[in-house]
């Protein structure tokens, strides 16, 4: 039988079947990070388990960390208090931990990848929802709940049903200024925000293909946010350079039988999937979104369409936006470019070059957050601070930070912030906060003006 | 974990499409070390206002409404995975949460912690949220051994799915964890199998 890459993966995977039941899906890789991991702990301990294999779990500390001064002791009591426990839990069970301030620390889906911990054909949890960012390099990769941490610890397997296929194509030339950013708000604004609840998602065709790993992790990165559990794109060359020489990935020979064994990952020709959508890359434009769930987006030209729908109504009345309107000029005093979507070298990398040489206006409060501390001595290295300091911007310290606001990183009551994180949904930057999703070109384009421009005039 | 069998209520109706979790639960509220007590904030920023002052419209403070049962719009529990969401609707004093569509990983942490997502068609979502309008003190049966939820004025009744062995689970009040340990020896196998 034809198989997809998603059931290459998942059936090397399988333990056993419980009849008309689950299957038990063994676990490669477990991330675990502090606030989802302290109950799975409690769990354990209360039963008297012991954690089943603590080789194969690496933790770090990223939600609930400040962006600011991290050499001093944590301010928030009830922060602190989370961190410790996790230093704590981790070293009770010998789990290794990238701390604060650690080389190593940063946003979980950022450190694993640059670490070479995620590699292709791996099953990969963690307690956090975009771990389908991992899919970029082939990997099964979803979110788990805490109970679903705790099993993990306990047997490293997890029992699942197995999931639907689903294949979203898009083929053709991305316009310039289109980035892997608006690739994902685009499919997920025609799509809906449910659309792929219950299936995985392989993301397939030229426009992946030629993508850098860093565009694939964003793309992946935001399958959840239609409902998918995860997303997948085959390893590729591209791939395999990016995984070489990393800090955990196989060397020498072993690299070289992992690659043979990669190469056959890939979906097979004619395998079929239960649902699969074709997308036009030429359509493509820079996208924003104007609502309260990352599938009310448009291109950053287009009106917001004039739905007739109590949820629709409210989502706009929480935005103070009108139906019908267009967003260009729209003033803006916040922006985030960070999180785990978009806070990789090169999301800096096309800010600072579109920056550079400009200041932002006066009332806009920018914010960059790197997503690791491998990404922040990047920018450095690269001279890229040298470029955001003299524009006025401000560089944090790593973490997700804004992206969900549970340290002190949060967007004002009623502020508008044009954010490159994954989620607009009420107050998820801060109570009232109103955040506009967009790619690190739109968000430092909004930076530089002070207001929500078409990039695509200022290109060429 | 609490068993569940079968359960009659009132219940409590909240008409909004694609409900995420950062509703649910803030994720401001996600710096405890241990399950209890997110019911809480359940709903915070719909429950109150920024000064803490109760919000009269949104229904949970509806002295109309009471029960067990959460009805609520398509597509609940979207965005983050995490389980303090069903902690908090749990620990608020729900047992089941109705709606037509649910996320997967909200639907799956539900499951494990003994509250019982039922979904049902869009029409007798409609159904559901108008005989609750009609008559706050509806009451609403939930059988989870037939599979089947009934609104007990008008005796219009559906069926649920739930998988075989998620509804022994919830029935005898059992978790995954028992039956992975019970596992061990093939897990065992499965690791040196592989290298």
């Amino acid at each position: 039988m034809k198989k997809t890459l998603f059931d290459k993966v998942w059936d090397a995977h399988v333990v056993k079947e419980v009849q008309n039941g689950p299957q038990v899906l063994y676990i490669d890789q477990h991330l675990i990070h502090e606030v989802t991991s302290p109950q799975a702990f409690n769990e354990l301990e209360q039963r008297g388990i012991p954690v089943f294999r603590p080789n194969q779990i690496v933790a770090t500390a990223d939600h609930n960390t400040p962006t600011i001064d991290q050499h001093l002791p944590v301010k928030d009591l009830l922060s602190r208090n989370q961190l410790a426990q996790l230093t704590e839990n981790c070293s009770k069970n010998d789990i290794t931990l990238y701390g604060l301030g650690h080389k190593y620390n940063g946003i979980v889906h950022v450190m694993a990848p640059e670490l070479g911990i995620t590699q292709p054909g791996m099953t990969m949890v963690c307690g956090d929802s975009h771990t389908s960012t991992h899919g970029a390099f082939g990997s099964i990769a979803f979110g788990i709940g805490t109970s679903q941490v705790a099993q993990v610890f306990a047997s490293q397997c997890l029992l699942l049903q197995k999931p639907k296929s689903l294949r979203v194509n898009v083929n053709g030339k991305l316009k310039p200024g289109v980035l892997p950013k608006d690739v994902i708000l685009y499919v997920i604004a025609k799509l809906g925000t449910n659309a792929g609840t219950g299936y995985f998602c392989e993301y397939a065709g030229n426009v992946f293909e030629e993508m850098s790993m860093e565009g694939r992790m964003t793309v992946c990165n935001m399958s959840i946010e239609m409902g998918a559990r995860g997303g997948m794109i085959a390893p590729d060359e591209t791939t395999f350079e990016y995984v070489k020489e990393r800090e955990f990935a196989p060397k020498g020979e072993a690299y070289a039988k992992k690659v043979a064994y990669w190469k056959t990952l890939p979906t097979d020709e004619d395998a079929i999937f239960d649902k699969e959508y074709h997308f036009d890359a030429t359509d493509i434009a820079p996208m924003i979104t104007y609502g309260t769930n990352p599938g009310m987006g448009i291109k950053i030209t287009e009106n917001i369409p004039t739905e007739n729908n109590a949820s629709f109504e409210k989502s706009l009345a929480y935005m103070n936006f009108e139906k019908g309107q267009s967003l260009i000029d729209q003033k803006i005093n916040y922006v985030f470019i960070g999180s785990c979507t978009n806070s990789r070298i090169e999301d800096f990398r096309v800010a600072a070059n579109y920056i550079k040489g400009k200041r932002k206006a006066d009332r806009v409060t920018a914010w960059l957050v790197p997503g690791s501390q491998q990404v922040a001595s990047q920018i450095i290295d690269e001279g890229l601070n040298k470029i955001f300091e003299k524009a006025g911007f401000k560089l944090r310290q790593p973490g997700c930070s804004a992206c969900l606001a549970m340290n002190d990183d949060k967007i004002p009551e009623g502020e508008y912030c044009v954010s490159t994180s994954n989620r607009n949904f009420e107050g998820r930057q801060g109570q009232g906060s109103r955040t506009i999703l967009a790619s690190p070109l739109v968000a430092a384009a909004t930076a530089i003006e002070g207001k929500i421009v078409d990039i695509t005039k200022n290109l060429n | 974990m609490d068993k569940f069998i079968k359960l009659s209520s009132a219940a409590i109706p909240l008409p909004i499409e694609n409900v995420d979790t950062d509703q649910i639960i803030p994720a401001r509220f996600l710096k405890a070390t241990d399950r209890e007590g997110f019911g809480e904030n359940l709903f915070r920023d719909w429950r109150f206002n920024k000064e803490g002052n109760v919000n009269e419209d949104f229904s949970l403070n509806n002295p109309n409404y009471s029960g067990r049962i959460l009805v609520a719009g398509d597509n609940f529990g979207c965005g983050s995975s995490r389980e303090h969401a069903a902690w908090a609707i749990h620990d608020y004093g729900f047992k089941v949460v109705v709606s037509s569509f649910f996320a997967d990983i909200f639907k799956g942490n539900s499951l494990n912690n003994g509250l019982l997502p039922v979904q049902v068609s869009p029409e007798y979502l409609q159904e559901l949220f108008t005989e609750i309008k009609k008559d706050s003190t509806t009451q609403i049966e939930v059988d989870l051994e037939a599979q089947k939820i009934t609104i007990k004025s008008t005796g219009s009744e559906t069926n649920f799915e739930i998988n075989n062995y998620k509804k022994m689970c919830m029935i005898n009040g059992y978790d995954d964890i028992d039956f992975l340990l019970s596992s061990k020896k093939e897990i065992e196998a499965f690791e040196s199998a592989r290298v």
